[in-house]
């Protein structure tokens, strides 16, 4: 497929991905009027009809869909019926948390997962590579929530070294550094804890990827000519183990919101995955719809950019069109 | 029935107000308190959006004509004094002379009327101030609620959760009070505290007001309350000293964990008045078997109470056995508390004319619960009743809005659920039983299509009625009716604990927790 078909595709996938996540969310029995009714603590049959009438709710289904994809069309979507707030502002508003937490949870995980699984695959019978095929298999398998409140109740609790919960403390005075302090240390938990999962895919398939590539003639070659193993590790093996491993990446980082959710809300972190929790359980269409759409965005997004990363990193990639 | 209350309003001023008041330690000024919240609120105004979200920052906001400790009797607010009129149907209202709005403005009988008036266009509750027609000002520190019949439930309307004096200046700009940007920022109120700022799903900021109208108070520089949606999370900030003060936790679990904890108190203390109720609720109006006031009775006695009191609940909530709040004054414990008895619900369902079948089943009913918490009863309701030959598929809805659906248009047998009193019986009692509100599609009205015109009549006559003995007695029959009718099953009140720090003083005990003014709350030295 040449880039323009690619790009084609992606916007036909993009429009189906608007009329099946708004038909889903129509085919729920109850709708907003219920949760808002709720969260006053009872309403009359005035009042929810008049919702309704307000959200445009009593519409028949084709004249409602047919409005949301034009306005969704026009980069509008919509306005929050929970938060009283434009969606696309609410979406934003949001993307910095999650996209600290989640890129530095990435990156850390990468990097280490690469290091380890390198590691490993050198010494594949030492006691290490024991360790950390034990360790990610711990990591990949234990829920994250269960995680999340283990490390609460060990460094929270117990050795009170980390807050509990939120982004940022608000009685910390100070600077911009002072601030950025206090992020981090707020941080620390919610990172490792997803970061744990990551951690564990990478390390796991940058461990395959270099046994196999560690088993291949040319390097066999490359040891024969004289380089040291340093050498044949790094500039050799490793790049052609790496392949695998970025477009694990690539797929992993377009799963951004998924991945979010549980951390975000056990460590209470507002990002787009508490605002995704909050506006379903308030069944806050507009809100719900448009996370859904802006995580579509992102995954094809992030789909086509880690093909062109391949293409960078792997000449025969680059062979194909 | 004249009052006049300047002697309590001194009594007030010098802090007697509030439970454990008995404590002769002098409050300190100063400090910032830390206040868990378990939900992010809409917004931040109460005169349009009923609820414990908004009610607790609502009502450091802003402030109302009266204020409630732990005993039920009305105090001296923004109103130094309240007066019926002789034949109940007026209410004067004589207002704190210098009080002013955040932004310096004067408070006046004006802005009185004003709240009053978008209360009754735009608060769900319609029955607070529906039967007011109008509100005189004579001046500015006088207002005068005019009723089309007498309506004894407007002394506990008149809280802080209920009705907040919001400024006609801010509000009354032709702008739709339920989406104003002035409920969520900017605030201007008239309580205690002022706005800083409201992140949502993160804290609310609020700081001391210098210029509220009682002098000294309050005693806090600041509340932060942090939105932190996991309880398990909440338990261990309150354990570790990162929160002060956690209201409204009904996790078992963690309640029973945090008595644990030396440095913190943990009371179930101040809930009266929001009066939350667990019960099983029965589809009266259905075809089936529920249509049987013997059969509800018979499994009234099969499902044994204590061990949803003991095991479920694990001995931290109260029984109730009528739709009132054990903690109300106007409770009847004289009812018939339907004890564990299956010889008789097994009489009751032989003589209602339900025999058991070769199977030793007598007929099949559905449960419903739309709330996670009450899975364990929806599970212990399906066993208890299987001992009585009365087949029970439970249907768990893990969405509120799926369950809301079913359940108010009439489409179940039966269902746990949990439904708050809000101060009078006016407000949130008469609603599940009240003929008039069968309304299909309208979560928490009378669902059971339960219809009794005895019932109805008491209740219209309890809500006129002003001598308290006279109404203590229309709704003591009430309650015994309903006892015997059995439209839902009450069970226990729903589990909810305030947790607060050792370094708390004056804790928000009295009957609205955390929705009453924290004028009086104080952190101590170190």
């Amino acid at each position: 497929m040449t880039l323009l078909q690619r790009l084609a595709y992606a916007a036909l996938l993009l429009v189906a991905v608007l009329v099946l996540n708004f038909s889903m969310m129509n085919l729920a029995p109850g709708d907003v009027a219920d949760t808002i009714a709720a969260s006053m603590g009872g309403a009359d049959a005035e009042l929810m009809a008049q919702i309704r009438a307000e959200y445009g709710l009593d519409q028949p289904f084709l004249v409602q869909l047919g409005a949301y994809i034009t306005r969704v069309l026009s980069f509008d979507l919509g306005y929050s019926y929970f938060y009283n707030a434009p969606v696309t502002e609410l979406i934003f508003e949001r993307l910095p948390a999650t996209l600290l937490l989640v890129v530095t949870a990435q990156l850390l995980a990468l990097l280490i997962g690469v290091l380890m699984g390198v590691y490993s695959a050198r010494n594949p019978n030492g006691i290490t590579n024991y360790f950390v095929t034990l360790f990610a298999l711990f990591g990949y398998a234990a829920p994250v929530f269960w995680t999340g409140i283990l490390l609460l109740i060990a460094f929270s609790l117990k050795i009170p070294l980390f807050p509990v919960a939120g982004m940022s403390d608000v009685t910390v005075e100070g600077g911009f550094f002072v601030e950025a302090l206090d992020i981090a240390h707020h941080m620390v938990l919610p990172v490792i804890t997803l970061g744990s999962i990551f951690l564990a895919l990478y390390s796991r398939l940058s461990r395959a990827s270099m046994l196999e590539v560690l088993g291949s003639d040319y390097v066999r070659t490359a040891k024969a000519k004289g380089l040291t193993p340093r050498e044949v590790t790094l500039k050799h093996a490793l790049k052609n183990a790496l392949p695998p491993v970025v477009t694990l990446a690539g797929l992993q980082f377009s799963a951004v919101i998924s991945g979010a959710v549980l951390v975000e809300t056990v460590f209470s972190w507002p990002g787009l995955g508490q605002l995704a929790l909050t506006s379903i359980l308030a069944r806050d269409t507009p809100t719900i719809l448009g996370i859904l759409f802006f995580s579509a965005l992102v995954v094809i997004v992030g789909n086509l950019l880690t093909d062109l990363v391949l293409r960078w990193i792997d000449p025969r990639v680059r062979g194909r069109a | 029935m004249t009052k006049h209350f300047k002697s309590l309003m001194l009594a007030t001023a010098l802090g007697t107000a509030f439970a454990f008041s008995a404590q002769a330690e002098e409050p300190v000024r100063g400090g910032t308190l830390i206040h868990a919240m378990a939900q992010t609120p809409r917004h931040l105004n109460p005169a349009v959006q009923s609820g414990i979200a908004t009610g607790a920052p609502g009502a450091q906001l802003f402030a109302a004509p009266l204020r409630y400790d732990e005993d039920w009797t009305p105090q001296p607010y923004l109103a130094e004094s309240w007066e019926w009129s002789d034949d109940g149907l007026s209410m004067t209202l004589k207002l704190v002379e210098d009080a002013v709005f955040h932004d310096g403005e004067p408070i006046k009988s004006s802005d009185v009327a004003f709240s009053v008036k978008t209360i009754q266009e735009n608060h769900p509750f319609k029955t607070m101030f529906g039967v007011v027609t109008s509100v005189d000002t004579p001046d500015e520190h006088t207002a005068v609620l005019n009723l089309s019949q007498p309506h004894p439930a407007l002394l506990l309307a008149m809280s802080s959760q209920l009705m907040p004096i919001i400024p006609e200046h801010v509000y009354g700009d032709g702008q739709d009070p339920k989406t104003h940007p002035q409920n969520s920022e900017n605030v201007v109120g008239s309580g205690p505290f002022k706005l800083v700022e409201f992140t949502r799903d993160q804290n609310i900021v609020l700081e001391r007001f210098d210029d509220f109208f009682i002098e000294g108070r309050p005693y806090l520089d600041r509340i932060v309350y942090r939105i932190i949606k996991d309880a398990s999370s909440r338990a261990i900030g309150a354990e570790n000293g990162e929160l002060h003060m956690l209201t409204f936790e009904n996790t078992v679990r963690n309640i029973a964990r945090m008595k644990e904890n030396e440095n913190l108190t943990v009371t179930d203390e101040g809930y009266a008045a929001i009066g939350p109720i667990n019960w099983l609720a029965f589809n009266t109006g259905s075809d089936g078997p529920l249509a049987d006031v013997k059969v509800r009775q018979a499994i009234a006695y099969a499902i044994d109470k204590e061990f949803i009191l003991k095991a479920i609940m694990q001995g931290l909530s109260q029984e109730a056995k009528t739709g009132i709040h054990p903690g109300s004054p106007l409770y009847d414990d004289t009812v018939n508390a339907y004890e564990l008895d299956l010889d008789k619900a097994n009489a009751l369902l032989d003589e209602a004319g339900y025999e058991r079948g070769s199977d030793g089943t007598r007929f099949s009913l559905t449960i419903d619960h739309g709330n996670p918490t009450t899975k364990p009863q929806a599970e212990f309701t399906k066993a208890s009743l299987s001992k009585v030959g009365i087949d029970v598929t439970v249907n768990s809805f893990v969405d509120f809005p799926t369950w809301a659906q079913k359940i108010s248009n009439h489409n179940f047998d039966m269902t746990w659920d949990t439904v708050f009193n809000w101060g009078d019986p006016v407000i949130g009692v008469h609603r599940t039983y009240s003929s008039d509100n069968i309304k299909p599609g309208v979560i928490w009205s009378n669902t059971q299509q339960y219809s009794n015109p005895r019932v109805d009549e008491l209740m219209d006559q309890a809500g006129q009625e002003i001598d308290p003995d006279k109404r203590a007695a229309l709704y003591k029959e009430f309650q015994q009716i309903l006892a015997e009718d059995l439209p839902v099953y009450w069970t226990n009140t729903l589990p909810y604990h305030t947790v607060y720090s050792n370094k708390v003083g004056n804790a928000p005990l009295g009957i609205w927790a955390s929705s009453s003014p924290y004028d009086l709350v104080y952190l101590k030295e170190e």
